[in-house]
């Protein structure tokens, strides 16, 4: 059935390599992300869960902000937005700083979450144990907490990897994006398709399986 | 601002054409959260009562749907059915890629519910001579409707965010149609902000309909 | 009648009913003693094809309830059954938690399901509850209400399943005296329970069940004043 100029080249190894190296960068790009996200996102739960008046009226709205507007919005606006204010970013760092506020938003729900899990009583044991504010936040809270909320950050940050695939709307080729430019010359859709979407699923499936188990084991 | 001068009349005039796209949004993002609800429903019934080929066929879906990004399940629908010689509309892309994720997710979301009713009230059911499809209707589906319906406001909160993914595919729902604007008058930055805006009130006017219904639909 | 025939009941390895030979005619009474895990809960539930059965057979007016053929939905009309845990549905009102099997079930209009609601919701002592969800109800209440419902079905005979062991103290007085009435009416029951008192005074005849057998049956007055195995005595010892 083939005729004339084939202007398209099949899939050949060094397709394979390049999509390699684009899983490779989802994965930077998601663990940094979710690595930098879940520490600013624990201070901002627990600026939720401590912090009084100002932590309400200015942290969560800002915060609930990043929740109630899509990503892919999050990214354009923020990479056409840092320009206008003098910073010159490359796709990377644009991606790394709105995945990691994203991420942020997202855990400092679950970390007031877990911090809510302690309980008044369990601190009251430790503060009459004569365990400073912080030793009771270090050894009490933080373990106990982690504890309780460990499942549901397991699904922030496996959401966050997910995601991590918007970022090619501002032409950081990770593996969807490299996907597409091999779908575009190849002509093999189908095929390509299914090695992206088995690569995030060999990484998802078993870790949030994992989660599950350690949820079910916890909670008898 | 430094030496960036904003021109926000030309996003403001199309303030209307954006509204309507939002609407378009809000369509797709409800139509999907039909579709999801009722496949989703069905999945659970079948991952909890057979074994065999069903069974397989849906946990697979909840399994896919749940472990790779939701851009991912676009592109399927979108390139990766080309395989078959499958053209889809982008409206249908997106129609079928979020129906396909809400089914996925909502499933485990009944999954749960239907644990969470107490085997009692099934055989309360039966005693009385209801058939099962009777006690699925008429006891059991609308108790799990009640428990799963946070967790049912929250997804169509996703869907309206997923729905943005629109704009990959070539579909001018809110973010396409923002995306075709500021390509043609280079504002992108002011037509995302408004736009960021639109979705922010969008969710919220979600949420606040979805707590009025509640009171009205629950009056136990 | 209810007729009941060699009847074995397995857990998977666990035997729970060990050969039960048990006959109910119309119009009695029975009350079904014994130590929890005797397996008297799993008889009821074996009676109403809630549970299957793995060796003997149990006839309702004839129709063999774990036979094939047989149509459970229309034989489960026949025979209300009333749990331990008061399974009212949340959802709906009193009235309509009583109206609905009569409407979906028997194919009743909306109104005449309602109007039969109403008068067993009466029956029951509970005619100023009609619209009232079950949250708002005490235990005694939800389990009148479902008697109640159990009742809307017109059933040849009731099943109790210890239907006041979750209950208040204080509760239990209000079921009991319900059940009572019941058995003035002339209605046949089979009551699985730890109120002594009620199986001495209301019933026609008497089980004590022990380790998934039948160790001894008759009249109240035989079981409680001469029993005639050494079991029931050590029970009732035990439980007095």
């Amino acid at each position: 059935m083939q005729s004339g100029i084939n202007v398209f080249t099949s899939f050949g190894t060094n397709d394979i390599w390049f999509m390699a190296q684009a899983a490779w960068r989802t994965l930077m790009i998601s663990a940094v992300s979710i690595a930098l996200g879940t520490l600013l996102g624990v201070i901002c739960g627990w600026l939720l869960h401590e912090g009084r008046i100002l932590a309400a009226v200015l942290l969560a709205p800002l915060l609930d902000a990043f929740r109630s507007v899509p990503l892919i919005i999050q990214l354009v606006l923020f990479y056409n937005f840092a320009p206008i204010i003098g910073l010159n970013l490359d796709p990377f760092a644009s991606g790394v700083i709105v995945l990691t506020l994203y991420t942020a938003a997202l855990v400092a729900n679950v970390a007031q979450g877990g911090m809510q899990a302690v309980g008044v009583p369990m601190r009251r044991a430790a503060r009459s144990l004569g365990m400073s504010y912080w030793q009771d936040l270090r050894y009490v809270v933080f373990p106990i907490g982690a504890r309780a909320v460990f499942p549901s950050w397991v699904g922030v940050a496996l959401g966050v990897m997910k995601d991590s695939a918007l970022v090619s709307v501002l032409g950081y080729v990770e593996l969807l994006r490299a996907s597409q430019i091999l779908i575009t010359r190849t002509q093999e859709p189908l095929l390509i398709i299914s090695i992206a979407g088995a690569f995030y699923f060999a990484l998802s499936y078993p870790i949030s399986r994992y989660a599950a188990k350690v949820e079910k084991r916890w909670v008898q | 601002m430094f030496d960036y001068n904003f021109h926000w009349r030309p996003v403001f005039k199309s303030v209307p054409d954006l509204l309507d796209a939002g609407l378009l949004t809000l369509q797709v993002a409800i139509l999907s959260m039909l579709i999801g609800i009722v496949i989703g429903l069905g999945l659970a019934v079948i991952r909890m009562n057979m074994r065999g080929p069903l069974y397989w066929f849906a946990t697979s879906w909840v399994e896919l749907a749940r472990n790779t990004p939701a851009l991912f399940q676009l592109f399927f629908f979108g390139f990766g059915l080309g395989a078959f010689g499958l053209h889809l509309t982008p409206y249908t892309i997106v129609l079928a890629g979020l129906s396909f994720n809400c089914a996925g997710y909502l499933a485990e979301n009944f999954r749960g519910g239907f644990q969470a009713v107490p085997d009692t009230q099934r055989r309360a059911g039966l005693s009385l001579g209801m058939t099962s499809w009777q006690v699925y209707t008429r006891i059991l589906i609308p108790q799990v409707f009640r428990i799963v319906y946070h967790p049912l406001t929250n997804q169509l909160v996703w869907a309206v965010l997923m729905s943005s993914l629109g704009m990959l595919v070539g579909f001018r729902e809110l973010s396409g149609e923002t995306q075709f604007f500021a390509s043609r008058t280079y504002r992108i930055f002011e037509y995302f902000a408004v736009t960021a805006v639109i979705y922010y009130v969008l969710v919220k006017l979600i949420l606040l309909a979805s707590r009025l219904l509640a009171v009205r639909l629950f009056r136990y | 009648m209810i007729e009941i025939r060699g009847l074995h009941k397995y857990f998977g390895a666990l035997h729970v009913l060990r050969g039960i030979d048990l006959d109910v005619p119309k119009g009695e009474v029975l009350s079904v003693i014994g130590a929890s895990g005797s397996g008297k809960s799993t008889l009821l539930y074996c009676i109403n094809g809630l549970e299957p059965i793995q060796k003997g057979a149990i006839r309702v007016d004839g129709t063999d309830v774990h036979a094939k053929g047989t149509n459970l939905n229309k034989l489960r009309q026949r025979m209300g059954m009333v749990f331990q845990q008061w399974n009212s549905f949340p959802h709906l009102t009193a009235l309509e938690n009583v109206a609905l099997a009569p409407r979906i079930v028997k194919g009743k209009s909306r109104a005449e399901a309602r109007e039969i609601a109403a008068y067993q919701l009466q029956h029951v002592g509970l005619g100023d509850k009609l619209n009232a969800y079950p949250n708002a109800l005490s235990g005694g209440q939800q389990q009148r209400l479902a008697i109640a419902r159990a009742l809307a079905m017109e059933p040849d005979y009731m099943l109790f399943d210890e239907a006041t062991s979750a209950l208040d103290p204080e509760l239990v007085g209000e079921v009991l005296d319900t059940m009572r009435v019941l058995a003035e009416e002339g209605m046949t029951m089979i009551c699985v329970t730890h109120e002594m008192g009620f199986a001495r005074d209301v019933s026609d005849r008497v089980a004590y069940f022990h380790e998934g057998v039948i160790a001894e049956i008759g009249p109240p007055t035989q079981i409680f004043g001469a029993p005639r195995s050494e079991l029931t005595r050590k029970f009732l010892a035990k439980v007095r």
